[in-house]
């Protein structure tokens, strides 16, 4: 497509007066200035405390840093791998428990009652219990069959609580779609069934990927929580690293990491609302 | 064989009674035109011949067959019965020709590429032939009433309800909507429409109904209607519309 280069530049300048607060050099200028002076008086106060010198050499160590990142590095691994494997089932289990809510009529009361009850449940106990409970207590069972890793129960923890987070999340996109759409793919015959997956499910889920993203920040981070089951993920990691060494520079190394893979998704997801709403309202002013 | 017989209808909404025992017969090929003010039960009528609504008593009849009935299959019933809404209501999030080829292929399973072709030819005729790859919200609201009843019509519908369909256009929109629609009616698709426009109802009806509190106080021709209406309140209700320069 010709337009394409010129659409995204359109794009950027966009967002960066946006960031910037404004559109002409003046406004930028104000925008840069402010910025430079909050950050030195900040780095002022912080290097100028009277706790400095100690802070900087057991949380800032670079030799420290380099010596403790690729083995954290590595630990993280299992944190991606955690939340890779959980979100795939809950993105799925979620809109299924969504989709179970918004069934109308008193023949499937039962079922709205029991995804009412299992957010509710879910979302009121503290992730950290969850992990606990169900890492320490469910490989006692000793069922057949059934992985006894912490891995593994850490995973259908976290899928357990965040599924009745996301269920939220996908209900709020279904009520937001207005009755009228589905009406309209009602009076065309299709069933309602239909009249879900094709009407009504596309247009919620594209309004509600920016809280399924916050969601899915919030998943990565809590990886973190199932250290506390003995898996060497990157916070477990650091934490043995920061035992041996009397130094807590590896917390900063995990903090890096968790930071440098949400950042990128967040700005993916700015991308994908973008690109979806110039593509339905292109040639109209926004 | 009527095309339509509504007998009898009542419909409550609460303790509020919309629709308070409605005959109607509508022939094959007829376009009959319901006015009245608003609240008087049109829309409510139209949505309860598409069973968006259900009757609480008497019995609305299709082509001989009784849709108001137990355990009738509402998306067949559906099927052959078009109904275009005051708001559009296209799918936003599909291009014009995906909002009119999604029912003939998931309802009918018709194969894409006779469901586009068909779709496109419909377009092309009433004009929206490079529209087709168009998102909903890039349209004017005209085209996008267009769009909407050409979708109704893709799925080759016996009979038609227009619900209002020009009430939310700009006044220069109403034009090539109402144009359609004559082409329709030239066509001999039967239509039931609820509408404000009196000169075009004058002009398209084969008969016009006035609706008051929920029954049809008085129908006949429309020279007969606009020019010689009998009941008061029918007159009282053109007049106010010639007052407010409608008509």
């Amino acid at each position: 497509m010709a337009s394409e280069g010129g659409r995204r530049t359109d794009l950027e300048v966009a967002r960066r007066s946006r960031i910037l607060g404004g559109g002409d050099a003046r406004t930028v200028g104000i925008s840069v200035a402010s910025t430079v002076l909050v950050f030195a008086l900040l780095a002022f106060a912080i290097t100028h405390a009277p706790g400095w010198h100690e802070v900087r050499r057991t949380f800032f160590d670079w030799g420290q840093f380099k010596a403790s990142f690729p083995e954290i590095a590595r630990a993280f691994l299992l944190n991606v791998k955690i939340f890779s494997i959980s979100e795939a089932f809950i993105l799925v289990f979620a809109l299924v428990i969504a989709v179970l809510r918004s069934l109308p009529g008193p023949v499937f009361f039962p079922l709205r009652a029991l995804a009412i009850a299992y957010a509710d449940f879910f979302r009121g106990v503290p992730t950290i219990l969850v992990i606990a409970i169900l890492g320490f207590g469910a490989p006692a069972l000793e069922l057949k069959h059934i992985p006894t890793s912490t891995t593994f129960w850490g995973i259908v923890a976290l899928v357990l609580i965040y599924t009745a987070y996301v269920s939220e999340v996908y209900r709020a996109g279904i009520e937001s779609v207005h009755p009228s759409q589905e009406a309209a793919a009602r009076s065309l015959g299709l069933s309602r069934g239909r009249a879900l997956r094709y009407v009504v499910l596309p247009q919620a889920v594209r309004r509600v990927i920016p809280p399924l993203l916050n969601d899915f920040i919030g998943l990565q981070k809590d990886t973190a929580l199932v250290g506390i089951l003995g898996a060497i993920e990157a916070f477990n990691q650091s934490q043995i690293d920061t035992d041996a060494t009397f130094n807590y520079t590896p917390y900063l190394c995990a903090a890096v990491l968790f930071v440098a893979i949400t950042i990128p998704l967040a700005r993916f997801t700015d991308v994908l609302i973008l690109r979806d709403r110039r593509r339905r309202q292109a040639g109209r002013v926004l | 064989m009527s095309a339509l017989e509504v007998e009898d209808v009542h419909k409550l909404f609460g303790r509020l009674e919309v629709l308070r025992g409605i005959d109607l017969d509508v022939a094959e090929h007829e376009v009959v035109c319901l006015i009245g003010a608003s609240g008087s039960g049109k829309s409510t009528l139209l949505r309860c011949v598409n069973l968006i609504e259900p009757v609480d008593s008497g019995r609305i009849v299709v082509e001989g067959a009784d849709i108001t009935r137990r355990g009738v299959d509402v998306n067949a019933v559906r099927r052959r019965i078009g109904i275009v809404f005051q708001a559009f209501n296209l799918f936003p999030h599909m291009t014009v020709l995906r909002n009119v080829t999604l029912a003939p292929r998931t309802v009918l399973g018709r194969p894409r590429r006779e469901a586009e072709g068909r779709a496109r030819e419909l377009l092309a005729r009433f004009g929206l032939a490079d529209k087709s790859d168009d998102y909903p919200d890039r349209l004017s609201g005209g085209q996008q009433q267009r769009v909407a009843i050409v979708r109704a019509l893709a799925m080759e519908p016996r009979l038609m309800l227009l619900d209002e369909v020009t009430s939310a256009l700009d006044p220069e929109l109403v034009a090539e909507v109402l144009e359609l629609i004559r082409e329709l009616a030239a066509g001999g698709m039967t239509m039931l429409i609820a509408t404000h426009e009196m000169g075009f109802a004058r002009e398209i009806a084969d008969r016009v109904c006035f609706l008051d509190e929920g029954v049809i106080l008085e129908q006949g021709p429309p020279a007969q209607i606009f020019s010689a209406p009998r009941e008061p309140r029918t007159q009282q209700f053109l007049a106010r519309i010639v007052a407010a320069g409608r008509m």
